[in-house]
């Protein structure tokens, strides 16, 4: 009897989820009144058996039953413990509490660069605005992907997309975050999560009227405009959040190259196509988004203007 | 404890009630155990209770059954049927432009996943699995509509067939997140509805646009 709770006992001392001395002690009655149960089940048993000359079998069968029982609740005891420890996203609620009115104001607030950088910046650290926004640059790469034929030969379209989002979103936040330490800026690692992903709202703007109207310049324009000015934003929240100018211009200058090489990565990489445009005006037995891309660097010009002299003549 | 030296019961209360401690649980004799029945009843009550939650997803009223009895059999056939008719649509018969099967069960269940995480960290009063449970349910239009699709692209695959197939299936988006938003939003604080309505809105957008562009080799 004793050396039954001693094991059990030494299991809960192992275990270091920081169980209470309440809690033990609790654990350890309950212990002790399933065995005096067990005990007496023993001892019924073995009165029944011996009279009704069954033998040795049914009292050890009976026993087992019961110290598998115990085992079954020592090990869901602590099994629950541990998820309800590890596996809590209530450690994740403060991040999502947030109402639309404040998600749309920072939506808007993502595109203005803010003047006054003698004075820390406040910036929310709220993860619902950054994820949401990261999960609809995934739809839109997808649609951009979809409607170029871009073949991916290792691994998937959904993948890939999925990929690139996340791991621009989070690498780069890191990095950032890194160099940000190493420069002495005020920002945590929140703050830059929640900062990297209202800037990626410039690039879905972008990426969803090019992705759609498949003009260079159109592009460029949108590139230096709305993609300018999403990172002079936050470009200017981080330099007013450091002290010193090779600070800042390290830190603000990696950021900007970042963003902005990444907006020009997303749209040459994953669209290919002035040229397949053409397919669909000339060809209607052709199905659409089964473009061919063709490779004609020499006539792009000239396409280009024929391109143009069509959609003016449309308008 | 000297003061518990005088606790008695005076002899004429009645002392009663059950001594015996029940040893061990009686299920075999139960009148829920489903364990003796013929495997035909197992099969035709699980059949017709997927049944009635598709009747409820076509024609979405408020009623709690598909949330007060939740099960993933319907979304998974739903999902499974989804996928097997997605598969191998690509441009080019040697690439892997179109979505494959693992590719399509991966973006249901991991997209149900994440919407009903977000509901809940927005302060969702509904279970894990109740969520899922509704969200994979809500897939029966768009399953329907690329039925309806792929009937069309049969017939040929011009323009016509294009605005044909754009029609349904943007209707059949909107069935899909009506549908869906009328079980969840309910168990939302009000002034959020919008917060998880919208990640809803692109789960099904993304399938609807995997419905639309598939094209047969």
């Amino acid at each position: 009897q004793g050396g039954g709770s001693a094991v059990i006992d030494m299991e809960n001392m192992d275990d270091t989820s920081g169980s209470s001395f309440e809690d033990m002690g609790e654990m350890h009655q309950r212990m002790k009144e399933e065995e005096e149960e067990e005990a007496e089940g023993e001892a019924g048993a073995a009165e029944e058996e011996d009279g009704e000359f069954l033998g040795m079998k049914g009292l050890r069968g009976q026993l087992g039953r019961q110290v598998a029982d115990q085992m079954w609740q020592v090990g869901k005891r602590q099994a629950s413990r541990a998820f309800s420890l590890y596996a809590n996203i209530d450690i994740l609620r403060p991040y999502f509490d947030v109402e639309p009115i404040q998600v749309r104001a920072r939506l808007l607030e993502s595109m203005i660069p803010v003047k006054m950088i003698n004075f820390p910046q406040k910036i929310a650290g709220e993860l619902y605005g950054p994820l949401m926004l990261v999960f609809t640059l995934v739809a839109i790469l997808l649609h951009g992907m979809k409607t170029s034929d871009t073949i991916i030969r290792e691994g998937t379209l959904m993948g890939t997309a999925i990929g690139t989002c996340f791991g621009y979103w989070l690498g780069v936040s890191s990095f950032i975050y890194f160099l940000a330490y190493l420069c002495n800026a005020q920002i945590t690692m929140v703050q830059m999560l929640s900062l990297l992903g209202y800037g990626l709202f410039g690039h879905c703007i972008t990426l969803f009227v090019t992705y759609n109207i498949h003009f260079h310049s159109l592009f460029y324009i949108f590139w230096l405009g709305v993609g300018g000015l999403s990172t002079l934003r936050m470009v200017a929240v981080l330099v007013s959040r450091t002290v010193g100018h090779t600070q800042r211009l390290i830190l603000c200058g990696t950021l900007a190259a970042l963003h902005m090489l990444f907006l020009l990565y997303l749209h040459f990489a994953y669209h290919k196509v002035v040229e397949g445009i053409l397919d669909t005006l000339e060809g209607p037995n052709m199905p659409p988004f089964q473009r061919v891309a063709r490779d004609i660097p020499v006539v792009s010009n000239a396409v280009l203007n024929t391109t143009a002299k069509a959609i003016a003549l449309t308008l | 404890f000297a003061g518990l030296a005088d606790v008695s019961i005076s002899e004429d209360i009645p002392v009663e009630g059950e001594i015996t401690v029940p040893v061990g649980s009686r299920s075999p004799d139960e009148d829920f155990s489903t364990l003796d029945e013929p495997v035909r009843d197992t099969i035709m009550r699980d059949l017709k209770a997927v049944g009635k939650k598709f009747v409820h997803v076509m024609y979405p009223k408020k009623s709690s059954a598909l949330l007060r009895d939740w099960d993933l059999w319907g979304p998974l056939v739903l999902c499974v049927s989804l996928a097997l008719m997605l598969q191998g649509g690509s441009a080019d018969s040697k690439d892997d432009g179109g979505p494959q099967f693992a590719e399509v069960f991966v973006i249901i269940w991991f997209g149900a996943v994440v919407i009903t995480l977000n509901s809940k960290l927005l302060g969702g009063t509904i279970s894990f699995f109740q969520s899922l449970c509704v969200l994979g349910y809500c897939v029966l239009p768009l399953t329907v509509a690329m039925l309806v699709c792929r009937l069309v692209l049969l017939a040929g695959s011009g323009t016509i067939s294009f605005v044909i197939r754009l029609i349904v299936v943007v209707a059949m988006f909107g069935w899909s997140t009506l549908a869906s938003t009328a079980f969840l939003a309910d168990s939302q604080p009000p002034n959020r509805k919008a917060l998880v309505v919208y990640p809803i809105f692109l789960f099904y957008f993304v399938i609807s646009w995997m419905i639309l562009t598939f094209t047969p080799q």
